[in-house]
């Protein structure tokens, strides 16, 4: 169990995390969402006191972080950067780890055997891949056999062989029964891994509920309708409180009824329809509207200008330069 | 007090799992004793050629300590890298994810370090003044001498101290590259340019090497130094706490 409250982060005049209070459930995978720059990593580092909080709180099983004894056999945790010496041997950096939580000597072969990096554990991390890093990471925060594990997106960068991988040890970490809080800038990946999803955005909560919830609230639904006769069909609907959003193919876009009864509609007012289709819009997409007004690097295509009232893209960074 | 001992063996193991360890030591071992042994020929050759005021406080003992100003560079690398290649690294992240009491972090890691440093510091000490000796034929001193084996055994404290010091800057400054350049030329050019300038002079004597240097010296030549040597030593160590009190509050206070 992973308790936030109001927990929040300045680095200077930057808020990285404003006022986040939520829980991580035991048992389940929870996914951490948001887009680059939203604040998750340092929610991340902050769980695992390695940043201070400005504000709030943070509690791993009602202890402060920093209150633990031996906290690796409470909490394992995969950072996104590298945190090894690469002169130093993968079975020599997980030893003295393990001994500064008093775990036995011989776990280390065990969770290099896990991962599968039994036959490089005695080469310098140096000339390790991509791959083989996030398994000796992976490997690190199994290493207290701990019911609770963080992994700060574990698939960045990988190949589909390591991506597999790498879900399908989370998915047996929480059938085992534990904590596994997962973060991610990727819907689709979550949506394959967590049953609850955590959604921040410029630091703040912007969804805290179910997988299945968020589906049900945000994958929106709507209806596609095709006709030769737009104004016949517009009047119909209108006559019938029915809005319908002409999409920019000519297509209407109806989200408040459903096909069949939008089919007796049209045969009750004679109008042919070339096509008739219920549609769901992707998670992805949900995600993109939820998190659209706080992302924080917008790449804009140069056609529409910056809203007014909010800075321009790169006004911030020229005044962060200039301070 | 369990805790503590599981640091200590973690940082151990780190310690001695990783090759600059090994070359940092060896090297600052090698250039100490190599040194000392040339420049202690050197003063036997040259010593008629010496003037009579040279000749009288000769100091055969300190002489054969000649090479520890270029040997004391190593012991600052050592420290240096001991300290702050958990932070070029990322290995900090790992550490205190693992020991989240920083305190214990950091002083742990220190005690391995200096007491590794000590043990260097002291054999490197006994084998260059034996060697110096042996280099210097009739002018030589033994360890029985008063006052000799004080400076022996002080010539390992002082390393063991100088590495110390360098710990404690790496842990304020984090990285590397700053902490070695901002050492290295101090205590190679800087520290001795303001002891010999005549306006500098008297500061200069209590800097943490030029206080530190003092426990090597057996004859007391007109050197000016108002302190004994376990006072210097002492002066030294008050630039040591300093360095690790500093590296402390910096680390407790810091984001990793």
């Amino acid at each position: 169990m992973i308790e936030l409250q109001a927990l929040t982060k300045h680095f200077g005049d930057k808020v990285a995390v404003d006022h986040l209070t939520f829980t991580v459930r035991p048992g389940i995978v929870t996914g951490f969402l948001g887009p680059n720059g939203a604040g998750k990593s340092t929610t991340m580092r902050m769980m695992l006191g390695l940043d201070l909080p400005t504000a709030g709180d943070v509690r791993i099983n009602g202890k402060h972080y920093a209150d633990l004894r031996e906290p690796l056999t409470y909490i394992g945790a995969l950072l996104e950067a590298k945190a090894w010496h690469p002169g130093r041997s993968a079975y020599h950096h997980l030893l003295c780890l393990a001994q500064s939580n008093r775990i036995p000597a011989p776990r280390v072969r065990e969770v290099l055997d896990t991962v599968g990096l039994t036959s490089v554990a005695k080469k310098r991390t140096k000339g390790f891949s991509l791959g083989m890093g996030q398994r000796l990471g992976i490997a690190a925060a199994l290493l207290g056999d701990p019911r609770v594990l963080l992994f700060d997106e574990p698939v960045n960068g990988l190949d589909p062989e390591g991506i597999h991988w790498i879900r399908n040890m989370m998915k047996g970490l929480a059938a085992q029964g534990r904590t596994v809080f997962v973060s991610s800038h990727l819907m689709s990946e979550m949506a394959l891994t967590a049953e609850h999803l955590v959604v921040i955005g410029q630091g703040r909560l912007l969804a805290d509920t179910s997988m299945a919830e968020f589906i049900a609230q945000n994958a929106r639904s709507f209806v596609r309708i095709r006709t030769p006769q737009p104004e016949a069909l517009r009047d119909a609907l209108h006559s019938t409180g029915i809005t319908a959003m002409a999409s920019s193919d000519g297509a209407f876009e109806v989200s408040d009824a459903r096909a069949a009864q939008l089919g007796e509609l049209a045969a009750e007012h004679r109008i042919v329809l070339h096509e008739l289709s219920p549609q769901q819009a992707s998670l992805e997409e949900a995600f993109m509207r939820l998190t659209a007004e706080t992302v924080e690097y917008h790449a804009h295509d140069g056609e529409e200008p910056p809203a007014e009232g909010r800075p321009a893209w790169g006004e911030g960074w020229k005044q962060s330069e200039g301070a | 007090m369990a805790a503590t001992a599981a640091v200590l063996k973690s940082e151990w193991t780190k310690i001695r799992s990783v090759r600059s360890t090994v070359w940092t030591l060896s090297l600052a071992a090698v250039i100490t004793i190599g040194l000392g042994l040339l420049i202690s020929l050197l003063a036997n050759n040259e010593f008629r050629k010496m003037p009579l005021q040279e000749r009288l406080t000769f100091d055969p003992t300190y002489i054969s300590f000649a090479g520890m100003g270029i040997g004391q560079l190593l012991m600052i690398v050592f420290g240096v890298l001991v300290v702050s290649n958990e932070y070029s690294t990322g290995m900090i992240r790992s550490s205190l994810a693992a020991v989240p009491q920083r305190g214990q972090f950091l002083f742990g890691k220190i005690t391995i370090a200096t007491l590794l440093a000590l043990v260097v510091g002291e054999i490197t000490s006994f084998i260059a003044f034996f060697v110096g000796q042996a280099m210097l034929g009739s002018h030589r001193t033994q360890i029985s001498n008063p006052g000799v084996l004080r400076a022996v055994v002080g010539g390992g404290l002082y390393m063991a101290l100088i590495a110390m010091f360098a710990m404690g800057c790496a842990a304020m400054l984090r990285s590397p590259l700053l902490s070695l350049s901002i050492l290295m030329p101090f205590f190679f050019l800087i520290s001795n340019i303001l002891g010999s300038v005549s306006a500098t002079k008297k500061v200069a004597r209590y800097l943490p090497d030029q206080a530190g240097q003092k426990i090597m010296m057996v004859v007391t030549r007109n050197d000016g130094r108002p302190y004994g040597p376990w006072v210097g030593l002492l002066i030294m160590a008050a630039w040591v706490a300093a360095a690790l009190l500093g590296g402390y509050a910096l680390l407790k206070k810091r984001d990793a």
